[in-house]
């Protein structure tokens, strides 16, 4: 095999492997190339190894909230999203060790909403349950079922907090994209909550609009179309046609591909 | 909306000073509604949601209308040991309160709130952002009369609001005698680049409980390139049981500020700010008579001994202690909700705005002071190997002698216990409840940096003490002050603060401690700052060392379901007033 040369090479020689020109680090035995300051699931995806992630997103900046990209770097655990990559670093995503750390992050987040899956509109599309799915979650120990109220304010949108896994996804792209700030977040630790921006509080009194970028990056159905809950029938769904290791892979190429 | 204009444009309409606006207007509001939200963001130019979420952060701000009085009680666990508990019932009692709620009239709300730093005289509270300290039953009803006779809190018996100040020992900090500006003439006449190679070579190493060098520090701020720099003071002690700053801005003020003053000329930097932790307000007007009077003495402003500018400012908080984190400080600083930010870069290089920052510790800075004057020797001649000069302990719970006690470092818990005088101790945390639960076979373990590691804080527990109580006080303390940002620290927090109380009670189950081990362990490793992985540090230590007193009180070796009818059952019968059998559930499990 090309990387058990390569590998050869660097004990023989002392120097790490270059690809393409472009420096590498190491990812559970596969050589990576990044460019200066790519993080190291960027680079990981770009070059098609799939680690799970949930507040990542390639059209932002690096936000490291939901840790489920939790990797091993020289034997640290760190967040890959927001870890830069380094020439030479070894870095552990598919150990039994880090699955079993991410398998219990998602498990956390399911604790901590209520994802009824069967119950959702946005199930087999929703980003949570495919990672939950990929990470081989069986189960949510001590549950909390919040209370959270719910939102059916906006003619065209509702607002499903229960289901919120505080991403930030929609305060990024409210802010950075669409430059309407309609959503921030309020409160601290279990009772951190998303808020619209409106002195009533409610979605109708924001400016929101369907095309917006925060109605589409919501990863749950917490974000949802009014009237569009079932057009696509379950089975035939996002992530019931491919796998979301292959479309998160997908995903990075084409942004990379944008970019370049 | 007077209030609104007056304080806006005092703070010269700068969003960077939100947080010391809204405390001003909680302070002569008693809210910030969501009306003067609004108003706020337009002036300001920022997001409403944005404002919002300031005020939501921080414990002392608040969005709905609280009461005329708002008293809440100190609830670290040597308050409840002091009796807090108690006293907070009496005073619900008398006005026929539950927790957290305001009365009908608008009158009074009582709650709690986390440590508020006077565990040697707990137990305490703070009305109306005022703190009263030593409380008795009758304290406590004379507080109630006034109360109901709507006496104005500033006018209640001044006694009432004095701290007062527990020095047991002293060594070279609390025993420094210093003359007007000697530290800075010293630095001057050695030189900046020389005075920071002097406390590199004093072996100074940050006292806030990380340990890392202060040399090096201050080393890398100065050469890191910017327009400004600054100089920040750390003085949000917010970890329980802890007040060791506390006496050493009421007391040694000067050596704190010569501190900051010194860091200022050595790293280039012009501007220095000190961020007071909210619970501590009696401290706010001391401290600005001494910067005054520093003023005056041409010890602060553009020509500091025609040699160099600084300034001294402070900022006040408003009740998170996740702000000691430094980039959370920073953060907060800016007038920003305290979410520890993400590293590298580091503040040294991006701190305050962006800009070179070094952020040190209330005692730090103190020491600092002294090396500038004393030279590198006055540390290395006190303490260990890797950890020299002194260390200021807060010490508190079950002793004769409460207070601070300065020795030098390698000091043995023993004989800290023997000084404090601690009758048959059962445990000891050290450090607060981020640092580690000893028990009484490791007192001979020292404090320092090789060994054990202490911010300053020593809680002492004996024999009568429930050990899991403490745990789940601290797991509770923890649950509160998480900032929310990361998953493991959010959600683990309060799944572990519910799991010790199922246990405490008697309700737990053996899967209940591998569940308990299992979060605490994710916490550690996949946390986003210090504060989410050290605050499983408790439970693991407790579940290490003291394990039996867990086994004797699970219920179940299975696994129990965690739903509790007859807990479920308790909404039905508060809205019935019922509370005969038939409104309890009486299946086997109740």
């Amino acid at each position: 095999m090309k990387i058990n040369a390569a590998h050869e090479l660097e004990e023989a020689t002392g120097r790490v492997p270059r690809v393409e020109g472009r420096p590498t680090f190491r990812l559970d035995g596969d050589d990576v190339p990044f460019d200066e300051g790519q993080s190291i699931l960027a680079a990981a995806l770009a070059a098609g190894h799939y680690i799970p992630y949930l507040c990542y997103h390639p059209e932002f900046s690096a936000h490291g909230s939901c840790k489920v990209c939790t990797v091993r770097v020289n034997g640290r655990t760190q967040a890959s999203c927001t870890q830069p990559a380094r020439e030479g670093d070894v870095v552990e995503a598919n150990a039994e060790e880090l699955r079993a750390l991410r398998r219990g992050v998602v498990q956390l987040l399911f604790v901590e909403g209520n994802h009824f899956c069967p119950s959702c509109e946005a199930s087999g599309s929703c980003t949570l349950q495919a990672v939950g799915y990929e990470v081989g979650l069986t189960d949510a120990r001590n549950p909390l079922f919040p209370v959270r109220p719910v939102d059916a304010s906006h003619p065209d949108v509702l607002l499903e907090l229960n289901r919120c896994i505080l991403c930030e996804l929609c305060v990024r792209a409210s802010a950075l994209v669409d430059e309407k700030h309609v959503f921030a977040l309020s409160g601290r630790g279990i009772t951190k909550r998303l808020v619209v921006n409106a002195e009533s509080g409610k979605l109708v009194d924001t400016d929101l609009a369907l095309e917006d970028k925060a109605m589409n990056v919501c990863p749950v159905g917490a974000i949802l179309r009014k009237r569009r809950g079932f057009s696509v029938p379950i089975g035939a769904r996002k992530y019931d046609a491919q796998p979301i290791s292959e479309l998160a892979v997908a995903a990075a190429r084409e942004e990379a591909n944008r970019d370049g | 909306m007077d209030h609104l204009a007056e304080i806006l444009a005092r703070h010269g309409h700068a969003p960077s000073r939100l947080l010391q606006i809204l405390r001003e207007l909680m302070a002569q509001l008693g809210l910030v509604s969501p009306p003067v939200i609004s108003e706020l963001a337009r002036a300001l130019g920022v997001p409403r949601g944005q404002v919002e979420g300031v005020v939501g952060f921080y414990s002392f701000l608040s969005a709905e209308p609280q009461g005329l009085f708002r008293v809440l009680f100190s609830d670290n666990i040597t308050d409840v040991m002091a009796g807090s508990v108690e006293l907070r019932q009496r005073l619900l009692e008398a006005f026929q309160l539950r927790p957290g709620e305001t009365s009908r009239d608008g009158l009074l709300s009582v709650g709690t709130t986390s440590c508020t730093g006077l565990c040697d005289q707990g137990p305490a509270l703070l009305v109306n952002g005022h703190a009263i300290a030593r409380l008795t039953p009758a304290r406590i009803g004379a507080m109630a009369a006034l109360i109901r006779s709507r006496v104005p809190v500033e006018q209640w018996p001044s006694e009432w609001f004095a701290i007062e100040s527990h020095v047991r020992r002293r060594d070279l900090l609390l025993s420094a005698v210093l003359g007007p500006g000697e530290a800075i003439d010293a630095a001057i006449a050695r030189g900046a680049a020389a005075t920071i190679e002097e406390v590199s070579q004093s072996g100074l190493r940050g006292r806030g409980g990380a340990g890392f060098a202060t040399g090096t520090k201050w080393a890398a701020c100065a050469a890191a390139p910017g327009p400004e720099r600054y100089v920040v003071c750390n003085a949000d002690e917010g970890e329980p049981g802890t007040f060791k700053d506390r006496e050493l801005l009421a007391h040694q003020a000067d050596l704190v500020f010569e501190g900051m003053t010194v860091a200022g000329y050595a790293i280039g930097a012009t501007k220095g700010l000190l961020y007071l932790r909210a619970e501590y307000p009696f401290l706010l007007e001391p401290l600005l008579a001494r910067l005054d009077e520093r003023r005056r003495n041409g010890l602060l402003g553009k020509a500091i001994r025609g040699c160099f500018e600084f300034e001294i400012e402070v900022h006040v908080g408003a009740g998170a202690y996740v702000c000691g984190e430094e980039s959370a400080l920073l953060e907060s600083l800016e007038g920003k909700r305290g979410i520890p930010r993400n590293r590298p870069p580091y503040p040294v290089t991006h701190g305050y705005l962006q800009r070179p920052t070094l952020v040190n510790n209330v005692e730090t800075l103190a020491a600092a002071a002294l090396v500038a004057r004393q030279g590198a020797s006055c540390l290395r001649a006190l303490g260990t190997r890797s950890s020299a000069g002194t260390k200021i302990l807060s010490v508190s719970g079950d002793v004769a002698r409460p207070g601070i006690y300065e020795y030098p470092f390698g000091v043995s818990i023993r004989s800290v216990l023997e000084d404090a005088g601690a009758t048959e101790p059962q445990a000891v945390q050290v450090g607060g409840p981020s640092g580690v639960l000893l028990s009484a076979s490791e007192f001979q373990r020292r404090i320092a940096f090789e060994d054990v590691p202490s911010a300053g804080a020593l809680m002492v527990f004996d024999q009568r003490r429930d050990l899991l109580q403490v745990v789940e006080n601290f797991a509770r303390f923890f649950a509160h002050e998480s900032c929310g940002f990361c998953t493991p620290c959010r959600v683990g927090t309060t799944l572990n603060a519910q799991l010790m109380t199922r246990i405490r009670q008697g309700k737990g189950s053996r899967r209940d401690l591998e569940d308990l081990t299992h979060t605490s362990r994710l916490m550690k490793s996949a946390s986003h700052c210090g504060l989410g992985t050290t605050a499983p540090n408790p439970i693991l230590d407790a579940l290490d060392k003291f394990r039996p007193l867990f086994q004797q009180r699970l219920r179940s070796l299975d696994a129990l379901p965690t739903f509790d009818l007859e807990e479920a059952l308790a909404p039905a019968r508060e809205v019935t007033a019922r509370d005969d059998p038939g409104a309890h559930f009486a299946g086997e499990d109740a």
